[in-house]
């Protein structure tokens, strides 16, 4: 019997005891409040340089500690910043200004995630295509399969200010150079996901719809595609995640007006730590939403396949 | 039974004779050339032959058309004043692919797997030369190779630099230290249960966050030298080692677990003799993974700040100054270096690890 039956037999009280000693949840809380805890300390930590610098600069002889510890939590420029004061950040650029406006995060993060989907709609298509290829001809096999692999060992993302300023200078701005860096480090897991996915129906069915005399079309649509679905969205899930550190990376360049890439070099410039940290979590929320989201769209489409997953 | 007919062959003798027929300034020594590739695809046409003969009699016949048509752009060739310098290209591309063809189906074994891709990305440089000196694609866009190969040997001694002070003093001590780390927290989360299934959803979580954003933090905290970059190395290759080896650690199936309890096995000899032996896939994977992820950490880094040296500082400055046969010089040493860890370590993992299903012959 799994933990899961389990759960479902069990009256409600012991079902939140079981769900607490059994699950992950509570591990996780623990995890979280640790970090949390960690983060203040550091701030605390890292920050009372700067208080005692500006202590002994107005000449103030005393102090306690309780005063130092709440002052390193609310600087300006901290080295650190306390959690408090990102979410406040976050709290202003969310929720306070208007979505349109150049201050909000969301406007910025929109930005980003809109490069990223459509890097990582070209991308899907270009490592699929490619697999399809590399399964069906075996000369693309021997010959583009080593390359594939070796593209990835190349740091593209060194690359990605070179491909902004020369498409820029050919006339592309905007989404497009920035969708093409996603692209590029989308492609590889999908195409490895659905080789190995195109090639994982057993001999034993390969077999048998060549006894029914099916095509090459109806083996790919009806055997290959369906077995390879699986794989697919395994690798989807890496893809989508990579492509938002590309769509980052690509708006580094000092050309990029908006995104948060561009927030995190305005910050490192001006020495907006809290600015920096608040970008950093929302790429962090929007990277784990994207990824959600294909988990979503994975648990959907296995469904209705028939699948249990 | 008659042999099937080649129709790649059959193209490529079509092009090859239109290629000589439209106006594209032939000399007599590349259209000699030209005649004598012409005649080793007659010959392949109506002559059936062994497989290996084929294909070394397909790759003379290649070369000798790349020769006329390097002869052909040397003489000044150009752009679509030669129709016929494309049609070349056409023809030679179909004799290449039938070279690659033939050999893919001699086997699986060790020279073959290295030759095709080997012939296959050769032939991607010759046409990049082709194209970009054909059509005279200002270098800004997209440099020759040529050209490359030439910034690359006159700047030796400042990529040299570059590469110690990203290779050498950024990558390697952050590769160590977040590898190690990794490994050794992974080894200890393992002891305890709880902190396991609370570490492992977070880890996995932070593996697929954009962690090179935590650069220009890096840069504030540790300086402008290589320590800021290691700094972001060992974040980055942190967390892949972590979920790996907590994955690898708990590979060990139930009969062996057993078997060690039967023989009294102590934590510690569980750990070193079966435990660990069967999580170093895993452990190489993230290694494998944490290779180029850690030279990509590292370069990324140097745009917000460093020492007026190395790869990525050399990228931002030569793109800035319009210099890109200088940044494609540079990307060329990023990429064997970045080749050449990759293949290190699988390497190493294939002397450690010969017992897995992976590496064994099928037999």
């Amino acid at each position: 019997m799994t933990t899961a039956e389990t759960i479902g037999a069990a009256p409600a009280r012991s079902r939140v005891r079981l769900a607490l000693t059994h699950g992950s949840a509570l591990p996780v809380l623990g995890v979280v409040l640790a970090v949390i805890a960690l983060w203040y300390a550091g701030a605390v930590w890292l920050n009372a340089q700067s208080v005692l610098d500006r202590y002994e600069r107005a000449g103030r002889q005393s102090w306690t500690v309780g005063e130092l510890v709440a002052e390193t939590m609310n600087l300006e420029r901290p080295v650190l910043p306390a959690p408090h004061q990102v979410l406040s950040e976050l709290r202003r650029t969310v929720i306070d200004v208007p979505v349109t406006s150049r201050r909000s995060l969301v406007y910025h993060g929109w930005v980003t995630v809109s490069s990223a989907l459509l890097g990582f709609l070209f991308g899907t298509l270009l490592g699929i295509v490619l697999a399809v290829g590399i399964v069906h001809i075996r000369t693309l096999e021997r010959s583009l399969m080593p390359w594939i692999i070796a593209s990835q060992t190349i740091p593209i993302l060194a690359i990605a200010p070179m491909i902004i300023v020369v498409l820029g200078s050919l006339g592309f701005v905007g989404l497009v150079p920035k969708a093409i860096i996603s692209a590029y480090l989308c492609f590889f897991p999908v195409t490895i996901g659905m080789v190995k996915g195109l090639t994982s129906p057993e001999p034993i069915h390969l077999d048998l719809v060549r006894t029914y005399n099916a095509t090459t079309p109806q083996i790919f649509w009806k055997l290959r595609w369906p077995s390879a679905l699986a794989f697919l969205f395994a690798s989807l899930k890496v893809a989508v995640a990579l492509a938002m550190v590309g769509a980052i990376v690509g708006e580094l360049p000092t050309g990029a007006q908006a995104g948060l890439g561009a927030r995190l070099l305005s910050g490192s410039y001006y020495g907006q730590t809290v600015q920096i940290w608040a970008a950093l979590i929302v790429a962090a929320v929007l990277a784990a939403l994207c990824v959600a989201a294909v988990g979503l769209a994975e648990r959907g489409t296995l469904h209705r396949m028939g699948g249990r997953a | 039974m008659r042999p099937r007919r080649d129709g790649v062959l059959a193209l490529a003798l079509v092009a090859a004779i239109a290629a000589l027929a439209v106006p594209s300034g032939w000399d007599a020594l590349a259209a000699g050339l030209w005649l004598a590739m012409i005649a080793l695809i007659l010959l392949l046409l109506f002559r059936p032959m062994a497989v290996l003969a084929t294909a070394m009699s397909a790759l003379v016949a290649a070369i000798l058309g790349a020769i006329a048509l390097a002869l052909l752009l040397a003489g000044g060739a150009h752009g679509t004043d030669a129709p016929g310098l494309w049609l070349g290209a056409l023809t030679a591309s179909l004799v290449v692919w039938r070279v690659l063809e033939r050999l893919s189906t001699l086997g699986r074994g060790r020279a073959v797997s290295l030759a095709v891709p080997f012939l296959f990305g050769l032939w991607l440089i010759c046409l990049w030369q082709l194209v970009t000196v054909g059509f005279a694609i200002p270098s800004v866009l997209l440099p020759p190779p040529s050209q490359i190969a030439w910034v690359l040997a006159s700047s030796l001694s400042v990529l040299g630099a570059d590469f110690v002070q990203t290779f050498i003093r950024s990558m390697i001590p952050g590769y160590v230290i977040g590898c190690g780390a990794g490994f050794l927290v992974g080894v200890l989360v393992d002891r305890v249960p709880f902190l396991q299934r609370g570490l492992l959803p977070v880890g996995n979580l932070v593996s697929a966050l954009p962690i090179v954003g935590i650069a220009p933090i890096m840069v504030m905290w540790f300086g402008f030298d290589w320590q800021s970059k290691a700094a972001v190395v060992v974040i980055m290759t942190f967390f892949p080692m972590l979920v790996n080896t907590i994955a690898g650690l708990a590979a060990l199936g139930r009969i062996e677990r057993d078997l060690m309890r039967t023989y009294a096995a102590s934590y510690r000899q569980t750990l070193l003799s079966a435990r660990l032996p069967a999580a170093l896939p895993f452990i190489f994977n993230a290694l494998k993974l944490n290779s180029t992820l850690a030279l990509i950490g590292a370069i990324v880094a140097e745009f917000f700040g460093t020492p007026i040296v190395g790869m990525g500082f050399r990228i931002s400055a030569s793109v800035g100054r319009m210099d890109i046969p200088l940044v494609w010089a540079t990307i060329t040493v990023a990429a064997v270096t970045g080749s050449a860890a990759y293949g290190a370590v699988a390497l190493v993992e294939r002397s450690l690890t010969f017992w897995h299903p992976s590496f064994r012959k099928a037999s």
